[in-house]
């Protein structure tokens, strides 16, 4: 059990070790994810509001520091950086010289990962681990980053974690896991380990151990959680879709509101895609190549054999049916966490659940 | 071949030409200062009204074009300028779309010529602005009002280094989450045209907390309803949406189509 008053105890802790933290910031009316120093640093006293399309944080004055849920942001930026230099080469007179650029690992703490997105970093740690066994720089970042979960206590209307088994509790993953008691008489803190490095952190703290009364109004918590996510998503009829609605009428209607932004798979916390850019100088003495965080939905994404896919809807149809079909016979899973981002920041508010029960016909939950 | 320069890359011959626009783009060349030195050890430019009064005669390998043609004597020079280039690249809104001077095309012949100078009659000039692309072959676009001196100089090194240059694809949404602005169209419900419009710039308009007002122009996957949907759900008027299409890209078709729809 950590009291409030002694989060510091825990950040200092963990920079004691050598860990930079990031965690939830508010940056111009957005929960964002940014460097931490002190429990002050956090969004405090804050609700978020989640709709289609729609996006809106309002103070509330609630006792609460991890009282709303996922930002626009995922924490895939500090594991598979939106850009990074994979190599450099210079030319001098006859000589080219390459030197290959050691992706970052610097020590980090992710402080306030919700159960999606505990489930979202184990996916993708099998994405790359399947392309690159044993070697992947995703390995090797994640390897240096410690993780602080936290039980969501007040999901949005966007959440389907329930559905799809990530939340809103997570339950491996993590180094250590907080539950949040927050009211006016009482704000404190009931953890969990879920390795061998959260164990080492935790007993650096000399904690009060957790009595039967704080771990009850944990559970609480959590039990309040699940019954307040009202979206759902049909696991089976996910699975499925691929297979059972190819040529569904459905997806064109889709095709006509999609405005092939890619904003969807920039925030969806499992999209792994990139591409490969060489600059040159104008000199040509010195040139570098990058990997920069791609999208299903650019026209000139599909070039093998020659095909592209050239209409929209067939575009949206990759990207559903990846997620949620196609994931499971490359990586044995659904490629869904259910963090609702994708829905919260289309600007044209395509909801993922809905086009599923649209087309499954089902919205319930799995039988 | 200057003692500097790497053996084995040939030079370059360069010009540079302007059409009807505000020479802002060819400014933003001049504004690549020290990239420029680097730019005269690979590069001969032998056309560049801008910078030098010498002009050298062609052919020439790469022509960059600025502006649009709004004269005939204008659409007979451009078809001269491109049986002279090996290379033509049109830079800007104005060469790649006709520029905010083409919203003349959605009025008869006349009318902004009578408003804008005190005697029309003098003034000989055809009733449309129209990209480079509508007279002759273009090989690469550039798109921004002005150009991206950065893009500018990295579509050069690519040319000049034999490499097949990579022209940007996709929205600015993309540039701008990749950055992680905050979306100021879905966490403030600020117009943004980011979503239909050619990345490049690197969200700059989002990045300082504005909506994208297009002025790379349509991405090559735009979606022209979808976007006008989108800011009519968002509570724009027919009017305030035109008035979002239609500045520097008003003539590119996509743009065109999302106000003509509403016209439909
Ligand atoms: S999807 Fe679940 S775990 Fe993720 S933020 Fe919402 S409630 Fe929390
Ligand atoms: S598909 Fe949507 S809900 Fe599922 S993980 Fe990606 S962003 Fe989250
Ligand atoms: S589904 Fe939404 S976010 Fe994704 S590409 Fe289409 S409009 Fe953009
Ligand atoms: S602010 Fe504009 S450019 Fe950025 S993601 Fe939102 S809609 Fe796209």
């Amino acid at each position: 059990m950590l009291p409030a008053q002694e989060f510091d105890l825990l950040l200092g802790t963990l920079a004691k070790a050598g860990y930079e933290l990031v965690g939830p910031t508010l940056r111009h009316g957005v929960i964002g994810l940014g460097v931490i120093e002190r429990a002050e640093d956090l969004p405090k006293g804050v609700a978020d509001e989640h709709a289609p399309g729609n996006y809106r944080v309002r103070s509330d004055g609630s006792p609460g520091w991890f009282g709303y849920v996922v930002g626009q942001e995922s924490w895939k930026r500090y594991l598979f950086p939106p850009e990074q230099t994979l190599f450099r080469a210079e030319r001098d007179e006859h000589v080219v010289r390459f030197a290959g650029e050691t992706p970052e690992t610097r020590r980090r703490a992710l402080l306030g990962v919700r159960g999606c997105d505990v489930a979202a970093i184990a996916k993708q740690a099998r994405v790359f681990d399947a392309y690159d066994p044993g070697s992947s720089a995703y390995g090797a970042a994640l390897a240096q980053t410690f993780v602080v979960a936290i039980d969501c206590s007040h999901p949005a209307a966007t959440c389907f974690c329930t559905s799809m088994g990530s939340g809103p509790a997570a339950d491996e993953g993590f180094d250590l896991a907080l539950t949040e008691i927050a009211s006016d008489t009482e704000h404190y803190f009931v953890l969990r380990t879920g390795s061998a490095s959260g164990r080492r952190i935790a007993e650096k703290l000399t904690l009060e151990p957790a009595t039967r009364l704080h771990r009850e109004a944990a559970s609480a918590v959590s039990g309040r959680a699940v019954e307040l996510i009202e979206r759902g998503l049909d696991k089976q009829a996910a699975k499925r879709l691929h297979a059972d609605h190819p040529e569904h009428p459905r997806w064109e209607t889709i095709g006509d509101r999609c405005l092939s932004c890619g904003n969807c798979t920039m925030v969806c916390p499992t999209c792994f895609c990139s591409r490969r850019e060489d600059t040159i100088t104008i000199d040509g003495t010195s040139a570098e190549q990058r990997l920069v965080w791609d999208s299903c939905f650019n026209r000139d994404f599909s070039l093998a054999g020659g095909i592209v896919r050239e209409s929209i809807a067939s575009r949206y149809r990759q990207w559903m049916t990846h997620k949620l079909s196609t994931w499971h016979e490359q990586f044995g899973e659904s490629g869904c966490v259910g963090c609702g981002r994708c829905i919260t920041w289309c600007p044209a508010g395509i909801d993922i659940t809905q086009e599923l029960a649209a087309m499954a016909g089902d919205r319930g939950a799995p039988p | 071949m200057s003692n500097e320069s790497p053996v084995s890359l040939p030079r370059l011959k360069l010009a540079v030409w302007k059409f009807a626009s505000c020479d802002g783009c060819q400014l933003s060349l001049l504004d690549c200062e020290e990239a420029l030195l680097g730019l005269a050890a690979r590069i001969d430019i032998a056309h560049f009204p801008e910078a030098t009064s010498r002009s050298a005669p062609g052919p020439y390998d790469v022509s960059l074009v600025e502006g649009s043609i709004t004269t005939e004597r204008d659409q007979k020079r451009i078809q001269r300028i491109r049986e002279q280039s090996r290379l033509l690249v049109a830079i800007g809104a104005c060469a790649t779309s006709g520029g905010v001077q083409a919203l003349k095309n959605f009025f008869p012949q006349g009318d902004f010529v009578r408003v804008v100078y005190p005697k029309p009659e003098e003034i000989d000039t055809l009733s449309t602005s129209t990209p480079i692309a509508q007279h002759v072959k273009v090989d690469y676009e550039l798109r921004g009002c002005p150009v991206g001196k950065h893009q500018l100089l990295a579509l050069l090194a690519s040319i000049a280094a034999g490499l097949n240059p990579r022209q940007s694809t996709g929205s600015v949404c993309q540039d701008c989450k990749r950055a992680g602005y905050p979306c100021v169209m879905v966490s403030a419900s600020e117009p943004c045209l980011g979503p239909a419009t050619q990345t490049g710039c690197g969200a700059i308009c989002p990045r300082f907390g504005r909506g994208c007002y297009g002025c790379f122009g349509p991405m090559d996957s735009s979606r022209p309803l979808a976007m006008a949907q989108t800011l009519q759900d968002l509570g724009l008027s027919a009017r305030q949406r035109h008035d979002l299409f239609q500045s520097f890209n008003a003539a590119s078709a996509p743009f065109r189509l999302a106000v003509q729809s509403d016209d439909a």
